[in-house]
This record gives C-alpha cells, structure tokens and sequence, in this order.
C-alpha cells in the first residue's frame, strides 16, 4: 500500500517535471539567456565608458559618473526596474518589456562593474604608466595597449559574480512581465499545485547555468594568467 | 645637445630640485651620483617630463621645452621620443612577451610595419643577449635580463638620448655585471647618456662627466678622476667616502 503510494507520487512528479520543463526552458532559452548576455555586454560598455571617466581628469565627467554609481547602487534592483517599467510610458515611451528589463538591468551591471574595472585599472602599478608613456605612448595607447589587458586579468573574477548574480536577478523581470525562466515556473506552479518542486526544479536550472558560467571564468582565468609566473 | 636651464621641482611644498643647469654633449656619458633624496632621480625623470618641472626649461636638439608656460600635450609627447628611459624596477609590459615588448613602441606608436619592426627588435635582442628569449613573458627571466630587455625596448624607438634611473639597484649583485656589459658598449658606439647610479666602477670607466647633487643642487662636477680622487666638496667627499 505505501509502496504503491510512494510510486504513484513519484510518477506524479516526474509527469509534473516533463510538463513544467518544457516552459521553464523556453523562457531560459528565449529570455533568461538572452537577457543576462545582452545586458551585460552593453552594462560592461557602460561600465568602461564611467570607469575611464572616473579616472580622468575632467571633473564635469568624474561628477556624473559618482552621481550615476550612487543612484544605482543605492537604490534596490525591483525599484529601478518598475520606475523605468512605469515611467518610460508615463513621457510617452513605450517599449515591451524586455527592452525594458535589458535598459534596467544594464543600467546595473554598468555601474557595478564600473567600480570593479576602476579598481582593477587603479591596480596595475604607476610604473606601466611611465613605461608607455616613456616609449612615447598617448593617454589612449597605454589605457588600451598597457593597462587594460593587464586590468582584464585581474578584474575577470569579480565580474564573473556579477554576470552569475545578473543571471539570477533577472527573475526580477518576472515582476514586469517578462515571461522569463521563474516566470514560466511560476505558472506551472499555479497551475499543479507542486509549489515546493516546481520552484525546486527552477533553482536547480539557475544552478546549472551558473555551474557552465563558472566553468568558462576558470577557462578564461587560466588563459589570462598563462603570462604570469608560476614560481 | 641637451640643456636644462633654471630647473625646479616642487612636490607640494618640498622642494626637490632648486634650479639645476645641466649641459650634455652629443655622445658624451653623465653620471648623476647623490645621496638618496637629493633629487638624482627626479632630475633624471625631468628630462623626459614623467615629472614636470616647476620652473625652468628643457632642450634636446632643437625640441624647447619653457615650463614656465602652459605646454600642449603633443608637444610633450614630441619631445619624450628623443629619449630612450631605462626604469630601476624594469617596468616590462608583463602580458607581453620579450619580442613584443621590444616592438610594441615602433609599431604602435611609430607606426612601422610588424615586419620590419620585428627584424629591427630581433637584432636589438641580439645585441644584449637574449636572441634565445623572444618568446618567453617577463616573468619567466632573471632581474638582469629583464632589464636587458628594457634598454633593448627603449633603444627599439631610435631615441637621440639614453637615460637609465638607477638601472641596476634592484639587481641581485652577480646580474649587475651583464647590465652594465650592454650599458659600457652602447657608450661606445656613441650613444648620449645620463646615467643615475651607485655603480662608482661604471662612473670611472665609463663616464665623461660625474655630477654629484645634493639636496636639489649640483653641487660638483667634473671629470671623473677628479671628483673620485680629489673632491672639492666636503659632502661629496663625505659622500663617497660612504660609498667606498
């Protein structure tokens, strides 16, 4: 009898697991995904363009670069996204969502990420500096041919917990109609019941993609360090 | 060929150099000795701008520099080309290998080829030594061959003048020799250099003229059989005297 019981429950879940994945993959694959790597490349852009300016020597720019990473960082990831949810229709932009969430969560991977890359850039020791520009390097040519491969390096591991906690946070955009990952789950798990297991299942989906993202930054760590010395 | 006229460097409100006047001739070897602090250094890197003089001003050729006016930047860029600079720590580009190290200032900054460029680094590592170790980073080489490595960068950017800012103090004492090899025969082919060292062996053999500074003044100079056997100044004889 509780043999019987327990088979019949096992059965019931696995049917649940056929029937849940098939969403929840979709809304990886089309928006999860998709999501996380478009926004970051266009937050590390962002990021670069507010590091650089940062470390010049025009104040104008080093102002709104501070005022751009305060906002961002002092205010929670939700709120940003339903300001600019609400707000963008409100002066009459209207966009879906999901150029909305790629806008709200670039916006915070840019600012994040700004301070990583700073520090790095900030790392590598003055005498780089001299060297560049004592072989007749410009401010430009050392940035990009000197500093920054070098900065590259070392900045690879903490941007990598940015991109995994990207990866995460977009089931934020959940909450502003994305028909993303925990989105999907959500909808299984209304429609079955099987709260604890469904939302079980879409961890363990963030857990592999973030297993695979963790794979690469050991790739690319080994790559980056093959110059440095091993004694 | 260089003249440095009227030269102050304050950092804050410490005064490191207190007007310096310094003339070199084409070809001509100068070694700059001093007690730490007395601004040998800071002299040094005056001569390619990494620090920018108070007051004073700069020639080499027929490049002016007058730092009592605002100068442009290309200007100073211009000017750092007719200088080669050898570091105390080296400063080799780490995520570059020996042979792009050597190439990187002639193909990105003069815009040569990446052939001709190499050919060019290639026979500059011949000639100190390390033809072997093209390939190999930095950070797989001595202290001494590093350093090998920075005279053999700068001088891959043909510069007029060659400064070396204590090239050989980070050196564990048997690498000095292969250093200083490579500096006694650039100085014979006629290359223009300020030297600042501790190598008081170097400075006799090698120099035309010794300058000893001291607290942001030159103090002595001359030929270097006179300042080491018979010195004028009391601090310069109490200097070496240190030294020895």
């Amino acid at each position: 009898m509780y043999l019987t019981n327990s088979n019949e429950q096992w059965e019931r879940l696995f049917n649940i697991a056929i029937d849940a994945l098939p969403p929840m993959l979709e809304g990886a694959i089309f928006y999860t995904i998709p999501l996380s790597i478009i926004s970051f490349i266009v937050g590390i852009v962002l990021a670069l363009l507010t590091a650089f300016a940062r470390i010049s020597s025009v104040t104008p720019l080093q102002m709104i670069a501070r005022v751009y990473v305060s906002a961002i960082r002092g205010t929670p990831l939700l709120v940003q996204l339903f300001i600019i949810f609400y707000a963008l229709p409100a002066v009459g932009v209207t966009l879906d969502p999901f150029p909305t969430a790629v806008i709200g969560f670039s916006l915070n991977v840019g600012a994040y990420a700004s301070e990583i890359i700073r520090a790095a850039i900030q790392s590598i020791p003055k005498g780089q500096w001299e060297a560049a520009s004592s072989i007749g390097m410009s401010y430009r040519q050392a940035l990009f041919r000197i500093i920054l491969p070098q900065a590259t390096r070392v900045s690879v591991p903490p941007l990598s917990n940015t991109f995994i906690s990207l990866v995460k946070d977009t089931s934020l955009a959940s909450l502003i109609l994305v028909t993303e990952m925990f989105q999907r789950a959500k909808e299984v798990a209304a429609a079955t019941y099987e709260v604890l297991f469904v939302y079980s299942l879409a961890a363990l989906l963030y857990w592999i993609i973030c297993f695979i993202l963790s794979i690469l930054q050991d790739r690319m760590e080994r790559r980056l360090d093959r110059y440095v010395s091993t004694n | 060929m260089i003249t440095m006229q009227g030269i102050h460097k304050s950092f804050k409100s410490v005064n490191v150099l207190k007007g310096v006047d310094l003339e070199v001739e084409k070809g001509k070897v100068v070694v700059i000795i001093g007690p730490s602090g007395s601004g040998k250094t800071t002299l040094l890197r005056c001569l390619n701008v990494l620090e920018h003089p108070t007051k004073g001003s700069i020639s080499i050729q027929d490049h002016h520099l007058d730092f009592n006016k605002r100068i442009p930047k290309h200007k100073i860029a211009a000017f750092r080309r007719l200088t080669g600079m050898v570091f105390q720590s080296y400063n080799l580009f780490p995520h570059m290998t020996v042979l792009q190290n050597v190439m990187e200032g002639p193909v990105t900054v003069k815009k040569e080829n990446k052939a001709t460029a190499k050919a060019k680094a290639e026979k500059l590592l011949n000639k100190v030594g390390l033809a072997d170790k093209k390939d190999h980073f930095p950070s797989q080489l001595s202290g001494g061959q590093q350093q090998r490595v920075g005279i053999a960068r700068a001088l891959a950017m043909e510069p007029e003048v060659m400064l070396f800012d204590e090239p050989t103090s980070a050196l564990d004492p048997e690498l000095v020799g292969e250093v200083l090899a490579v500096m006694k025969e650039l100085a014979h082919e006629g290359m223009t250099m300020v030297v600042v060292t501790h190598e008081m062996r170097f400075a006799k053999d090698v120099a035309d003229e010794v300058l000893f500074i001291d607290d942001g003044v030159i103090l002595e100079r001359g030929a270097p059989e006179d300042i080491f056997t018979h010195p004028q100044h009391q601090r310069t004889q109490q200097f070496l005297q240190l030294i020895e």
